[in-house]
Formats: structure tokens, sequence, C-alpha cells
């Protein structure tokens, strides 16, 4: 079935463009298609609901070297839910044929990318699907042009390629460092290096990780991620917010700590501080926003350290925690980002100063919101508040109670940011501009339900989730 | 070995003339050498193959590129250009005694470096290795040059007024 | 004339790290886009010895090879869509200054 992750996909742009111009119209009802295979394939790895040997012959005719695990499910079923929502987003936000036809091929690139990612086991591989992921998302910021984002779109666009070609090349050198002093380039060529404590296979591995710091927007290296979110077209936003940034940094640094790093202590420094410095200027830089996008952008780098801080921590706790925090970014994140859509499509602006009092007159919205940033805060009885708590339970398991302490205080200023957000745009007086504004359209509800849903049901479920996790996961 | 020296300064320096060249069709000119000097590199190394892709793909798809960039875009008046020249010497100019300096400094290091070689016999071919060790790699080649047809499509289309 | 080919570690690295600082300080230096173009392609450039020279050194040149073929193409791909960006930024101001890059605050 791994292969099909990568091929089906891939058939179905080349199935796009043969269509004739007049079907284009499905094209982004076909994406939608292969998305909801997506979600579902996550779950029938893990659950093996439909029997799948038949597809064995397929390893004779590719040998693709493709290794599946818990790790890839997490990945896949995050690219799938953010990748539905981010299709519905296009479609009610976009309104010309073309650009949504456009946006679904993309996506469907993106998407063999994404899938790459979660499988391979080999350093310069990981590298060539990151690219694809960068390239296609490169492109997907620059397909609005008109109007107010017009200009904006190629600035976010060209901040973003620049940095990450530096990140290519710091990639690049680690792999090259690895030639010189491990095996080869595989995983598993990796942790043995790293296990003989070989001087270069560390610079090797601190290049490496440099790369991945900058695709994932972690500080020092964060410089992008604000003007690109910002910039892009809505359903954008919501893909690079989702799966994009995640999946290119993110993950690859989970699937090292799992494969090779296994706490070893130079690692695990770099881990803990750049996750907290991440974490604390992500969210003080949130505070001082008035775009409603660009703070979501702030935001999503603070998340992004507690997922880097979780790593240093006990091991195996820690993995546990990253990964259950990445799902729970990637629902809630796209959530808002979604919902971020829905306000932009019915007041046109996105400056949170000349908002206010939406509440009544968009009040899925304004709830849907809600659980989301209270779910990013860390408030329980919602998903967020387990992550969190299950991050600080590995920081604390492995000695580091100052980091533990860092993570529950930025907690207090995700909250402080996130009331903001939620007391200029929905509460307060509204101005008289907006009195005819009312709740968006439909399409673009069902993914913020949805999402929201998910973080509920998670989050009051969780006991019973933990099983199901454990079982799959670390 | 002192001839495979030069040949690397030689490659420097056309990398130095493509950052600092004046007019940028003699940058361009200056990138199309360096590839062309990294191609010849490759090729006194070993790498064949890669040599040529380099040649070919580097020294002359990229520089087709480069040059159609630059005639789509001829943006400056005569004024414009000359004092954009004066400032650009302003803050190139300390670049090649930077990059000497550090070409002596690097040349003084002498920490050891333990390599890890591999057994030779097992090395292999190119043609081999890329199609039945990395043929994920080329899959991917596939996908990427499928996104760049569509940056293509979505970049270069012309702007409806 | 036999060219002997020099084993050091150190000879390659040196000559990858001038390549870098100079495709960098093009980088950062100019005021063109166009440019930064350049100076991004001679960092792929220093980035391409290296991997050669550390298959060479290594004994593994096919696997550098191959790596070195895939990551051509990938920065053809790369390149054309940078010219693209550019394009459009072209459109937009009528100009190739860098400035236009720095406008979004915040």
């Amino acid at each position: 079935m791994s292969h099909l992750l990568l091929l089906v996909p891939f058939a179905a742009v080349l199935l796009l463009n043969v269509l004739p111009k007049r079907a284009r119209v499905a094209g982004i009802w076909i994406a939608f298609g292969v998305l909801v295979l997506e979600t579902a394939a996550a779950f029938i790895a893990k659950f093996g609901w439909v029997d799948l040997s038949a597809l064995a012959s397929l390893d004779q005719v590719f040998r693709f070297h493709l290794a599946p695990d818990g790790l890839s499910e997490l990945l896949i079923l995050c690219a799938g839910l953010v990748g539905m929502a981010s299709l519905l987003v296009a479609w009610k936000t976009s309104h010309e044929v073309e650009e949504r036809f456009t946006f679904a091929n993309l996506v469907l690139i993106a998407l063999v990318g994404i899938n790459g990612i979660a499988m391979v086991h080999d350093l310069f591989s990981l590298y060539v699907f990151v690219e694809i992921t960068a390239v296609a998302t490169f492109i997907l910021i620059t397909t609005r042009r008109t109007g107010e984002h017009g200009i904006q779109a190629f600035e976010g666009a060209w901040k973003y390629i620049l940095l990450s070609v530096v990140a290519s090349v710091l990639m690049l050198l680690g792999i090259a460092f690895f030639f010189l002093s491990a095996d080869g380039i595989s995983l598993d060529a990796v942790r043995q290096a790293l296990a003989t404590g070989a001087p270069l296979a560390w610079v090797a591995t601190t290049l490496f990780l440099c790369g991945l710091f900058v695709k994932g927007a972690l500080v020092p290296f964060h410089g992008w991620l604000a003007d690109a979110y910002t910039a892009a077209p809505a359903p954008v936003s919501v893909f690079m917010a989702g799966i994009v940034t995640k999946a290119s940094g993110i993950f690859a640094l989970l699937r090292l700590a799992q494969e090779a790093l296994h706490g070893a202590a130079p690692g695990r420094e770099i881990l803990l501080v750049g996750g907290a410095v991440t974490i604390v200027i992500g969210a003080l830089l949130a505070l001082t926003q008035t775009n409603m996008k660009r703070m979501l952008a702030y935001s999503s780098i603070s998340q992004m350290g507690y997922i880097v801080l979780a790593l240093g921590g006990d091991l195996s706790l820690g993995i546990l925690a990253a990964g259950f925090h990445f799902f729970n970014h990637a629902v809630s994140k796209s959530q808002l980002f979604a919902n971020a859509a829905a306000i932009e499509k019915e007041l046109g602006t996105l400056d949170m100063t000349q908002m206010g009092g939406l509440g009544s007159r968009m009040p899925v919205t304004a709830g849907t919101a809600a659980v989301a940033s209270l779910s990013i805060a860390g408030l329980p009885p919602l998903a967020g508040f387990w992550s969190k708590l299950l991050i600080v339970l590995a920081l604390w398991k492995a000695g580091e109670y100052s980091f533990a302490a860092v993570a529950i205080l930025a907690s207090l200023v995700t909250l402080a940011y996130f009331l903001v957000l939620q007391r200029n745009v929905f509460f307060g007086k509204r101005e008289d501009r907006w009195a005819a504004v009312h709740e968006t359209a439909t399409g673009l509800l069902v993914p913020a339900v949805a999402l929201a849903a998910v973080t509920i049901a998670l989050g009051v479920g969780f006991p019973f989730a933990l099983k199901v996790l454990l079982g799959g996961g670390a | 070995m002192i001839w495979f020296t030069i040949l690397l300064v030689v490659l420097v320096l056309a990398a130095l003339w493509a950052s600092m060249a004046t007019a940028l069709l003699r940058a361009t000119l200056g990138l199309a050498l360096t590839s062309a000097l990294l191609a010849v590199v490759m090729y006194a190394l070993g790498a064949t193959l890669a040599a040529v892709i380099e040649l070919s793909v580097c020294a002359g798809l990229i520089t087709v590129v480069l040059v159609s960039v630059t005639s789509l875009t001829q943006p400056r008046t005569f004024k414009e250009a000359l004092a954009a020249r004066r400032s650009r010497l302003r803050r190139f100019w300390p670049l090649p005694f930077v990059l000497l300096a550090a070409g002596i400094g690097l040349s003084f290091v002498r920490v050891p470096v333990d390599i890890v070689l591999k057994v030779p016999a097992a090395d292999g071919d190119v043609r081999t290795v890329l199609w039945s060790l990395r043929q994920l790699d080329l899959f991917g080649q596939i996908l990427i040059l499928l996104a760049g047809v569509f940056g293509v499509l979505v970049l270069f289309r012309k702007e409806a007024k | 004339m036999t060219i002997v080919i020099p084993q050091s570690f150190w000879l390659y690295f040196t000559f990858f790290a001038l390549l870098f600082l100079d495709g960098i300080w093009c980088m950062l230096a100019t005021r063109n886009m166009v440019r930064v173009l350049i100076g991004i392609e001679i960092l792929m450039k220093s980035v391409t010895l290296f991997l050669i020279a550390a298959g060479y050194l290594s004994g593994r040149m096919a696997l550098a090879q191959a790596l070195v073929i895939t990551v051509i193409v990938i920065e053809v791909v790369v390149v054309i869509v940078i010219a693209g960006v550019i394009l459009g930024f072209f459109r937009k101001h009528d100009s190739l200054d860098v400035g236009n890059t720095r406008e979004m605050k915040g």
C-alpha cells in the first residue's frame, strides 16, 4: 500500500490533466476523493480493515524502499484531514475554475511529497520529497495574484524560497558529511554512525538538523513564515499551516529522534534550547500582531517549539507527546485558518483593529474559533490540554524542570494572545459597517465544525485514544 | 596536484566574476563558465555522468532561463544603471579580499579528519545505482518536473489586464 | 600530462567554503533580484562540488553521482520557479529592486 500512497495522487494529477477543459470543474472533487482515500489509508494501515495482500505484486515492479510505521500513519492522517479542509476552503473562496483546478493539482503533487516524507528511511530521499512539497507550495502561494493580496503573494513566496534554498544547501551539506562518516545515508547507517560518537557524524547531524529547522521555521530561522502565511491565499494558508511546514521540518525531526538520536546528550540540548526559545519568541511576537493571519502564523511558530521541546525530554514519552501535539496543532490551526478565511470572505479584511462584535453575527465561526483557541492554549477538556500535559510530563520525567516550567508559563502567554484575538474579533462593540455581516457559506463552515468536533472528541475521549496511539505510535 | 588546485582556483575566480560583473549578461556568462569548470572538475574526479549532466543542464539550460528572465525584465534608464553600477562596486569590492583571506586561513587548518572508507569493490556503476537503488529519487524527479510545469503555467502566463 | 588528484579533505572543504561565501555575499549584497538568483546558483554549485568530493574521498562515487544528478534536476526546477516569481515582481513593480521584497512589516 505504501506504493499506492505515492502513485495514486500522481495518477490523479495525470488524470486531471487529460480531462477536457469543460470537465475541469470536477478537478477539485477528484482531488477531494484522493484525500478521502488518504485519510482512510491511515486507518486501514492501523486497523487493517481492508485486505491489501493482493497489492504485494507492486513490490516487484517498483523498488521504492518504503517503510511505513506508526509515525507515518500519523502524518498521513494529518495530511488527509488538512488536505480535505483546504480543498473545501478553496471551493468556497476561489471563484475561477482555473484557479481551483491549479490548486487541486498542486495539492496532489504536494501530497505525494508529504506521503514520501512520511514513509522514507533514507536522508536523501527525505530531501527529495521535502523539495517536492516545497516547490509545490512555492507555486501555491502565488496562485492568486489579484486584489489586495496580489503584490504580497510574491513577497511571501520570495522569502520562503530564499530561506528554503539555504535550508536545502544545509541538508545536502549534512548528507555529504554523512558520506564521510557513515556507512551510507539510510537512517540505519546514521544511527550506527552516531552510536560510535564520531565527531564528523555529529557535524553532519547538526547541519542536517539546521536545514530542517529552517524549513520548519524554528527560531532563529522563522523569518519567512509570517509573511508567507499571511500573503498566501486562504486555502493555501490552511494547507501550509496545517501540514506543509510541519511535514518538511518537524516530522523529519520526529523521525530522526525516533530512529537515530536515541536521546544522545548533545542532540537533546539543542532540542531543548531551540524548542524553548521558539516557544517564547513565537508567543511574544504573536501578542503584538494586528493582522489575524499573522498572529496565527506566529502562534504556529510557537507551537512548533512545543513539539521540539517534547523531543528533548524522556524519549518514548516525548515522541508520544510530540506526535499528539503535532496532530492537535494540525487539526486546530487548520481550523483557525479556515475561520480566518471565513472572516476574510465576509468582511474583506483581516485587520483585527477594525473588527469587533462579530460573535453574534457569525456564531458558528466564533464558536469553532473558541474551541480551537482554547485547545491550543491547553485548556481541559480539549485535546490540546492532554498534549501539553504529556509534553510537561515528558520533560519532568527527564528531570528538565526548568524547561517544563517554561512550557507551562508560555501556555499563559498563548492563552493571552488568543484571548486578545477573541476579544478583538468576536466580542466587544460592533462597528456599523459590519451590521450587515452574516455567517459565512456552509462550505466554509463544514471544515471548521468537523475539525472542532475532532478536537472536542479527542479531548473528552482521550484515555481511549491513548490506548490506540500507544498501540502503534512510539 | 598543482594543476588540479589551479583548476579549483580558476573555478572560484569564475564564480567571483559571476557575482561581481557589472552587466547582468556578463554575470550570467560567468555562471555558465563556473558550471563548465565545475563539470571539468567533476570529470577529473571520476564523476563522468554527473559532469555531463551538470554541463548540459546547468551550463546550458539554466543559462537560457537566466538570459530569458533578463531579457523579459529590461528595467532601467541609463542614469539609473550608472548609479546602480557605482553602488554595486561599493558593496562588492571587499569580496575578493575576504575570499583570499578565507582561502589562506583555511589552508593552514590541519585538524585530522577521519573518513569512513567503503570497500571499493562494492561501489558499482552509477546507472545501476540510480535505477535499482534509487528508484524513489527518479520518481521524485518526475514529480518535481511535473510541479515545475505547473510553475511555468502559473507564473509565466500572460497577465490578463 | 597526467593530472594527480589530491586526497585531502581540507582542500575540497576550503574550495567549497570559498564558493559558499561567494554565493552568500552575492545573495546579500545585491540590489537586483536576478543576481540573487545567480547567488543561489553559486551556492548550489558549491554543494555539488562538496558532494562529489565527499563521494570521491569515501570511495562512493556511484552513489554521489546518483545524488548529484537528482540534485541538479531539483535545482533546475527551483531556478525556473524563482525566475517566475521575479517575473511576477517585475510585472507588479516594473523594477527588479530587492527593496520591493521587504514591504511586509511585523
